[in-house]
């Protein structure tokens, strides 16, 4: 949440990962950028999870369709007019498929990269949320979407290049990406737009909207007794989640140059989750600090050690979430909660003293009383 | 070979499949109707249970030793989900959605160790002579349809378990205060039940039962790291198909399931089969929010 006395700090990290770009190499400036791209998508998801209760193991699949739409257009834009994408000729196409047509108009990708994800998400959530169904079983249904849709994008390899994705971009709007300076603006304007996300969250988080997204999370029949429909509520809240969902995915197509559907599965979809959780889930900057931090480890151990990197993440789902449910930003509530006992689920029979005191039914004694 | 054998030839390898998954969502029907608890790494007792059989063929030869395999199978992933649920789950009641989270977590890592024990690549199970044979129809118009005996023999085995699980909750002790945890926690707490031993005790019979499924599993395709993982994804559906009010809904729900990828791959592809049945799902959900069989109740349910 923005508070005024957090203002300047705000500030002072906006100015340092805006002077990033003379400060770290290259490489790792684009690992930034990427970095920066994914926690547009964790600023989503803190709303959906942290905020509206509501967690997404599907959140991959909104990424990825943001960043197809734009790929689509990048696609396109790369090719003399008339021809085709090389995969669609290896695969036997002729023609250009209906559905990719409308991408060669840049503004039409830009507009579908906020749409579909959107859009999809709204129609899902409602499906669902309208009959009352949620919590677990909504989270499972995510995951399906995920599996169905990256084996489905996979298996359609005439139209969406299959396993490989899509890539060999040259230039966007009349940029091109290969170009230094247009990956340094291309950074920039990451940052600028991860900096208009988070604003525009903490506003809306402390908006009447923000208020009843948190008490649905806490206690949804009781916001019904109030006289609130909270579906509308949770769907408004997933869609958006979608949205930047789609935004991030496409800043990171831009950013790579690809985007496959290894990129969209349900491992990666479960990934972002444990960004948002290292974080804490319901703190929108705890949420860039985890991708962050999240990342940059995963970068770090996954070239040191790669067989380590998946026995890393099953260890930080396992901690955070006994140890640590309110995250790094949650740190301190954390440690001021005492530890529950272990009860051991066997009873052992007790030994009874044999003087056992019998149980009388008399009045307590005065100080007994609290 | 006629349409209608080709029909009859994919329906029953329809029911097969539904055999399995019945065997894969039943522990997790159980438990999270029981305890409100969704174990992610329930898959992986499926491979555990499959890696289980392979090694325990390494040691016991003869024509029983595929039986030895179903009960080290059975035994081993049930002392594994005993396992998990006194180091984790235990700690996460009343957090649905974050013991999902943790077992993921604990999925991940079986996953790992079952790569660096076993190879990325899977490992082939060989099924016993005795059920390497089919019944085939030479004449009439089931000619040309052939029933493996393994895949009727998995049949068998998810109809007999659940045969047993039924009647061990309906019927012995334990049942009873299983179904009494089920319906009231509190009310069964002060009566003296040790519900907490009742929810351990049906973890493990869940991932028992788990692994009797990654065994059956195995005669049909290799076992590999990631193979609970395809696989549960399934298992979760059809709990939602299910619903968590009765073995009778789930059983329904596999063979929905089962029968219906089955019969949508007659036309269509594996992966657009996929899609379709999670449409489905969906649509279903329009119609029985709650599961294909459920159990009034006037309490509000959170789950």
């Amino acid at each position: 949440m923005l508070k005024h006395a957090q203002f300047p700090l705000y500030a002072l990290a906006l100015a340092l990962f805006a002077f990033a770009p003379e400060l770290v190499s290259p490489y790792h400036l684009s690992l930034l950028g990427r970095f920066l791209a994914f926690a547009i998508l964790a600023l989503g998801l803190t709303l959906v999870w942290g905020y509206g209760g509501i967690l997404s193991l599907g959140q991959g699949v909104f990424f990825g369709l943001g960043g197809y739409c734009l790929a689509m257009h990048l696609k396109l834009a790369a090719l003399p007019p008339g021809e085709i994408p090389d995969f669609m000729q290896w695969s036997g196409l002729t023609q250009l498929p209906w559905f990719w047509a409308p991408f060669r108009n840049p503004y039409f990708a830009l507009a579908a990269l906020f749409l579909v994800p959107a859009l999809l998400a709204a129609g899902l959530a409602w499906l669902v949320f309208h009959r009352r169904v949620g919590g677990v079983y909504f989270a499972l249904i995510t995951q399906a979407l995920a599996l169905a849709l990256s084996t489905f994008v996979i298996s359609q390899q005439p139209y969406t290049g299959g396993f490989n994705g899509l890539t060999d971009f040259s230039s966007f709007l009349g940029f091109t990406l290969t170009d230094p300076s247009t990956q340094r603006l291309l950074y920039w304007l990451t940052l600028a737009v991860l900096a208009l996300a988070f604003a525009f969250c903490s506003w809306l988080v402390r908006s009447n909207f923000g208020k009843l997204l948190t008490a649905i999370r806490d206690g949804e029949n009781r916001v019904r007794f109030l006289g609130y429909n909270p579906t509308p509520y949770k769907v408004a809240v997933f869609a958006l989640g979608a949205l930047l969902a789609g935004l991030a995915g496409a800043l990171f197509t831009l950013h790579v140059g690809v985007i496959s559907p290894a990129l969209i599965g349900v491992v990666p979809s479960i990934e972002m989750i444990i960004w948002v959780a290292v974080g804490g889930r319901a703190s929108l900057a705890g949420a860039v600090l985890g991708t962050l931090i999240v990342n940059f480890g995963k970068d770090w151990i996954s070239s040191a050690m790669p067989d380590l990197w998946l026995i890393v993440m099953g260890l930080l789902f396992i901690l955070v979430v006994t140890a640590l449910p309110g995250g790094l930003t949650g740190l301190g509530a954390s440690l001021r909660r005492p530890v529950p006992a272990f009860r051991f689920p066997f009873r052992f029979p007790e030994r009874k003293p044999s003087s056992a005191p019998t149980v009388s039914i008399v009045a307590p004694e005065a100080e007994d009383l609290p | 070979m006629g349409d209608s054998a080709v029909l009859l030839g994919q329906l029953f390898n329809g029911v097969s499949v539904a055999s399995i998954l019945l065997l894969a969502a039943m522990g997790l029907v159980l438990s999270f109707g029981l305890m409100h608890v969704i174990n992610m790494a329930h898959g992986e007792m499926l491979m555990v249970g499959g890696y289980l059989s392979f090694l325990t063929l390494k040691f016991v030869h003869g024509p029983a030793a595929f039986l030895a395999c179903l009960l080290v199978a059975f035994a081993g992933a049930a002392l594994l989900g005993a396992l998990l649920e006194l180091s984790v789950v235990r700690w996460l009641y009343g957090r649905p959605l974050d013991t999902l989270l943790a077992t993921w977590g604990v999925s991940l890592i079986l996953q790992q160790a079952a790569r660096s024990i076993f190879g990325p690549i899977g490992v082939e199970l060989t099924a016993p002579a005795w059920l390497n044979r089919s019944f085939s129809f030479t004449q009439g118009w089931l000619a040309g349809v052939q029933l493996p005996y393994i895949r009727v023999f998995i049949i068998v085995l998810s109809a007999a378990v659940l045969g047993s699980v039924a009647l061990f909750i309906g019927r012995s002790q334990w049942g009873m205060l299983l179904r009494a945890v089920h319906q009231d926690r509190e009310m069964a707490e002060s009566l003296g039940v040790n519900t907490r031993l009742v929810d351990l005790l049906v973890f493990a019979l869940g991932s028992g039962v788990a692994g009797l499924a990654g065994s059956a599993l195995a005669l049909i395709s290799p076992v590999t790291p990631t193979v609970g993982q395809s696989f549960i994804v399934y298992a979760f559906l059809v709990t939602i198909v299910g619903g968590l009010g009765s073995l009778l809904g789930t059983a329904l729900a596999a063979l929905l399931v089962g029968i219906f990828s089955a019969a949508v791959q007659i036309n269509f592809s594996l992966s657009t089969a996929d899609v379709l049945l999670l449409l489905m799902v969906v649509a279903l959900i329009q119609f029985r929010p709650r599961g294909l069989i459920t159990r009034n109740s006037r309490s509000l349910s959170e789950a």
